[in-house]
Parts: C-alpha cells; structure tokens; sequence
C-alpha cells in the first residue's frame, strides 16, 4: 500500500509540511499507521477489498454459469466434486450464484450511497447556511423521515412501486438519508460563521457558490466516514428486502433472496440457506469492522 | 435515533409553570407535526405512487361505469387536499378502509395482531437490557482488555448478522437437530384458544387463569425469537451502555467516592451506572421501539402471527389499505415511545427540567 522508503516516510511524517498537498498526505499517513495497528479494522479491510475482487472478476472465479441448471445434480452437499457449496433445488451451482450475487449487493450499495450521501449533503447544508425558516421547514421533513421505521417505510414503497431493484435501492434510500442531512447541518453551523465565509461573501459570491464551493467539501469527510459505517445496515435491509421476495427477483442471485429459497429445504439440505446467509454476515462485518476502525482514526472523539 | 433534545437555547426563558406549560405546547405541536408528516407520506404512498388507484383497488378487468362509481366512492375525483383532509380525519378515528385479505377493518386486524408483537418485542428487550447493561458496563470498566474486545466483537457480529438468516440457524439447530425448543409459531394447536384472551399477551392470559401448561407451552415457543430479537438490542445496548459509563468513569466524583474508600462495586454499579442510567433510559426506548418493527422479518421466520407478519403478509396480497394501516400505526408507536424517552429523561434528569 504505502512503500517504506525512508525519504517518503521523513516527507510524510515531517512535522513542518511544505504544502497543503504534504500536511493532507502525511495526515492521512499517520492516519494510516494508527489504523494499520488495529487488527480488527484491518481485517475489515480485508474483507472489503476482497468483497470488490471478487465482484469485479467473478466470472471467471465462479466454476458454472449462476443461472445453470442441472436436475440431476439437485441439492447436492458441500464439498461435492466440482460444487464446493453444494447446489440448490435446481441443481445451480451455490458457489458460482454466491459470487455473482456479490455484483448485486456491491451495486445496490453504490447506488444508495450515490443518492444518498448528495441529497443529505444538499438539505443539510442548506438547511445549515441558511437558518430560520428554511431550516425550520428541511429539519421538521428531516425529522418526520426519522420517526418512520425504517425497514416498515421500505416495505410500504416497495409495495406501492413494485418489487425490483432499482425500486428497492429507491426505498432503502429514502429511508437513509436523514442522518446525513443532519450531520451535514451540524457541521454546517459550526463554519457557517467563519472568516473565510465571510471573506467569500465580501468577494460577491453568490449563496449557491458558497454553499456548493466553500461549505459542501468540508462537511464531505464525516459524511464519508458515515456511509461506510452505515454500508452493513444496507446490506441487510436490501437482503431482508430480498428475502421477503421484494428485491431482486428469480432467477438472480442475490443473497437474500437465495436464503429465502432455502427455506423451504431448512430441515434436509441446510446447506442452501446457510451459504448465501454466511455471506450477507461475512461482508456486512467486513464493512462494519472497516467503519469502525475509519471512525476511530478520523473521529477521535468518539473511539472508546 | 434521535439524540436526546437540547435545551440549552431554551434555557432561561420564562419561569415555573408558564415555561412547563409552554414547553408542553411546543412539544405537543412538534408531535403533531410529525404525526401528520407520518399521514402525508402514507398518503403519498397510498395515493399518489401507485399509478391508478382504482385500478390497484379493483383490478384492470372492469367496466367504465363501475370505474367511475368506484372512481367516485374512493373519493379520488375530489382535489388533492380534500382527499388529504379526509384521510387524516379517518385516521385520526383509526379508520384506515378495510383489508381486502381478512375483510375487517384494518383497525381491527391491527388490534388482533399487535399484543403477538407487543409479547415478542418485550420479552426481547428484558433479555436485551438485563445482559446488554452489565456487558456494557463490564466492558467500559475493563477497557482495553480481552473481555472488552469480546464484548466489542460480540455487538459487532449483532449489527452484522441478517435477522432472518440468524433465525432460520435457530431453527435448524434448536428445532430440527437438537429438538429442544418448539418450532415456529406462537403456541401448540393443541393449547389455541384455551385461554380467554383479556390481553391477548399469551404469557399474561394464561399467568392471569392459572393455567401453566399453556404458560410454559408459550414461553418454549417465546424464547428462541425473542432471544434472537434481544440479541440485537443487546448488542446496541451493550455499547451505548460502554460509552456512557466511559464518560461517567472519568468525573471527577467517581475519584472523590473511591477516595472516601466506598467499595469499588458501590462505585462503579450504583454511582456511575445511577448516572449512566439517564440517557441509557432514552436507548431503552428507542431500541424498543426498534425492536416492534424490526420484528417483521424475525415474524415471517418464525411464523409470529403479530403486526410485522400481518403487514408483509398483505403486501404480498397487494393489500393496501392494511399495509398503509400497519405503517401509520407502527410510526405512531415509534413518535409515542420517542416522546416517553423524552419525558422520562426530563423526570430523571433534574438539568434537563
């Protein structure tokens, strides 16, 4: 990751840095060796990076085809040869729809997290630059999405958009969201009456340019640190979604939705419901160390 | 999860009663206000999304004439906010139609169903707050050390595991292979219906007749959800608990007690988990109220037949009315156990009054 030669490593720790560049890298460096020392966040780490190799050349990890079907190899158990997960009531490869299954969730994740981390950033710095009235009406809005359950509020679209899953990465957003309007506000009101807004001001920008230009960069670190810690709850909502049979649909292998297929063979073959569940906790404590350890690096005030 | 609210602005402003009954008023209004924001987007779901009403009420095989009579009793030609007054007064008389599965009113239904939920959520929260509190407080106290990275790992596999799957794994170990505990369901067919349902919390029904056979049947069929669902609000519990004994341990009065050579039990369990107890009453709640939805898909596995079950089993129908009926209800549990916390924590803390 980081090459330890000695000239990099003064230039990264020197404590009277040359450039802006040199003070950002070399705290994200010491940010780096305190993270590194941390074996729980590292194996998060881990597990991530592995997540996205995995989605990334699946194909051609993954022995059979996801959707192949093969009736005389029906509900197979693990460590057969040539199916190492065993196959499911189709005699499909558990394995091979596993890994292709980890493009979905890695896709609904990025998708949520693209709609969400803007639309929290907008409302929330809006809300925060302007005060009063708007703010008034953008935090009560805020608050009236925070009251709802979340996984109930996703039920209830899904129901009225239809399964699928761009309409479950549209619900699940909704239900994200507001917890980013309000970090974004509350570190919003916290510089809102610096100098350099004020400087800003003076020069003639206008309020869109200030908000957008001055404001919106620095809120964007602790709104980064929240996505990755709150990856592992989308995960699991779009998995319930799945299993509840309003996500992705059959034949495609989205983890969720193959645990709720193996239902109907828990007491015989455990194996096809188990699998694609080891997974969803696999990764979702992947993410969840990972933030973990962000959070404990980046936000010292909060690491116990 | 809301924070606890703060005053700090509000401070100082009027004295005694004027300022509680004003207080009061404020946050009577900001209840209403969100419990009518709750109704808006129900509406919106309800009404505006689906892309004819009608249509969805009776199905695309119809006539024009009965389209238009339907048209007209659902209300959908009068304008928008007129339709929207008239669906916060029918729900503010809990009227919300009637299911097109069950055919009684939503409210009905609703009323069968909740106390299944109500027991579930309950008995998951006891377990969630007798092992989460001393976890949390063990692992603030032995900071750093193996027990407290156990405890650590532990919440963390709590967030990380699907429900769902965790349940089913109950199932198969507990049920299928071990034979120890009951499979899913809420009593066996053998013990439906011999008690009289006053409460219609099984456990409290059959305590109240005396009749422990139906007791012990429920609380076999109780205990593996409800330890699943309070593995999760353990989890949460356990490291709220840690951070707020942590910020307790390090006052200065924890030193002044263990300096007057109070036992270090006294100390830790009675002075800083007393003060710790605070705001940890306002995660109580709030995981609480958590848990009465987040049992939706621990009920379809276990076959729960409370509120969760009854909501997803009619949106599988596509049976509006009742899923929008659950919605507003659920919310309407989530605003009132939010506004316990709230109170609980003004009785509780003397700054915050």
């Amino acid at each position: 990751m980081t090459t330890s030669s000695p000239t990099l490593r003064a230039w990264l720790l020197d404590d009277a840095p040359a450039s802006p560049r040199q003070a950002w890298c070399g705290r994200m460096f010491r940010g780096w060796l305190q993270f590194r020392r941390n074996p729980l966040a590292m194996t998060g780490l881990c597990v991530v990076v592995g997540l996205l190799i995995v989605a990334a050349i699946g194909p051609w990890l993954a022995p059979q085809h996801p959707f192949a079907q093969n009736l005389d190899h029906r509900l197979l158990a693990p460590g057969t040869q040539g199916y190492w997960l065993g196959t499911d009531e189709l005699g499909r490869d558990i394995l091979s729809r596993i890994l292709y299954g980890s493009r979905i969730t890695l896709t609904i994740v990025a998708l949520v997290a693209i709609i969400v981390a803007p639309l929290g950033l907008l409302v929330g710095t809006v809300a925060g630059y302007f005060g009063g009235l708007v703010d008034t009406v953008l935090m009560r809005i805020t608050d009236i999405f925070l009251a709802f359950p979340r996984l109930i509020l996703a039920l209830a679209l899904v129901s009225a958009l239809g399964p699928g899953i761009e309409n479950a990465v549209i619900a699940i957003a909704v239900t994200t969201w507001p917890p980013y309007a309000r970090i974004a506000r509350a570190e919003t009101l916290t510089i809102r009456r610096s100098d350099f807004i004020a400087a800003a001001r003076l020069q003639g920008a206008s309020s869109p340019r200030i908000v957008m230009g001055q404001i919106v960069p620095l809120c964007t670190s602790s709104v980064i640190v929240r996505v990755t810690l709150d990856m592992a709850g989308i995960i699991l909502v779009a998995a319930g979604l799945g299993f509840l049979g309003l996500g992705a649909q059959p034949p495609s292998p989205e983890w969720g939705a193959m645990v709720s297929s193996g239902r109907k063979f828990l007491l015989d073959q455990w194996w096809v419901a188990t699998m694609p569940g080891i997974a969803i906790f696999v990764v979702s404590l992947g993410f969840n160390l990972l933030g973990d350890g962000l959070r404990d690096v980046l936000d010292p005030k909060d690491a116990g | 999860m809301s924070p606890p609210p703060s005053n700090a602005s509000r401070r100082g402003r009027g004295f005694g009663a004027a300022r509680v009954a004003g207080r009061a008023a404020n946050l009577l209004l900001s209840i209403g206000f969100t419990f009518l924001g709750l109704l808006a987007v129900t509406f919106f779901i309800g009404r505006v999304v689906p892309v004819d009403p009608v249509l969805a009420a009776v199905g695309d095989r119809i006539n024009a004439s009965t389209y238009d009579r339907v048209r007209e009793e659902l209300g959908l030609n009068l304008p928008l906010w007129e339709q929207f007054a008239r669906y916060v007064w029918n729900a503010l008389q809990g009227e919300f139609g009637r299911s097109v599965l069950t055919s009684n009113p939503v409210i009905d239904d609703i009323r069968r169903v909740f106390p299944a939920t109500l027991e579930l959520a309950t008995v998951a929260t006891v377990i969630g707050v007798v092992l989460g509190v001393p976890a949390g407080v063990v692992a603030a106290v032995k900071r750093g050390s193996m027990v407290d990275q156990a405890i650590r790992v532990l919440g963390l596999v709590g967030y990380s595991v699907p429900v769902f799957w965790l349940g089913l794994m109950g199932l198969l170990v507990f049920y299928a292979k071990l034979d120890w505990l009951p499979g899913p369901g809420r009593i066996d067919l053998l013990y439906e219906g011999m008690v009289e349902p006053l409460t219609g919390v099984i456990l409290i029904d059959s305590a109240i007749a005396g009749d422990w056979d139906v007791f012990r049947d429920a609380l076999s069929h109780v205990v593996l959800p409800a330890s699943i669902l309070g593995y999760f609000s353990l989890a949460y519990i356990s490291r709220m608990t840690r951070s707020f004994m942590l910020a307790q341990l390090q006052q200065e009065y924890i030193t002044t007690a263990r300096v007057k050579g109070l036992a270090e039990r006294t100390v830790i369990w009675r002075h800083a988990l007393g003060n710790a107890m605070v705001p940890l009453i306002t995660v109580i709640a709030l995981s609480y109220g958590t848990l009465l939805e987040g049992s939706v898909l621990t009920e379809i596995v276990f076959s729960w037949p409370g509120l969760g079950f009854y909501i997803t089993n009619s949106l599988l129908n596509a049976d509006m009315n009742a899923v929008l009926g659950g919605t507003v209800v659920v919310g309407a549990v989530f605003i009132g156990l939010n506004l316990l916390s709230d109170i609980l924590y003004r009785l509780l803390d003397p700054r915050a009054r």
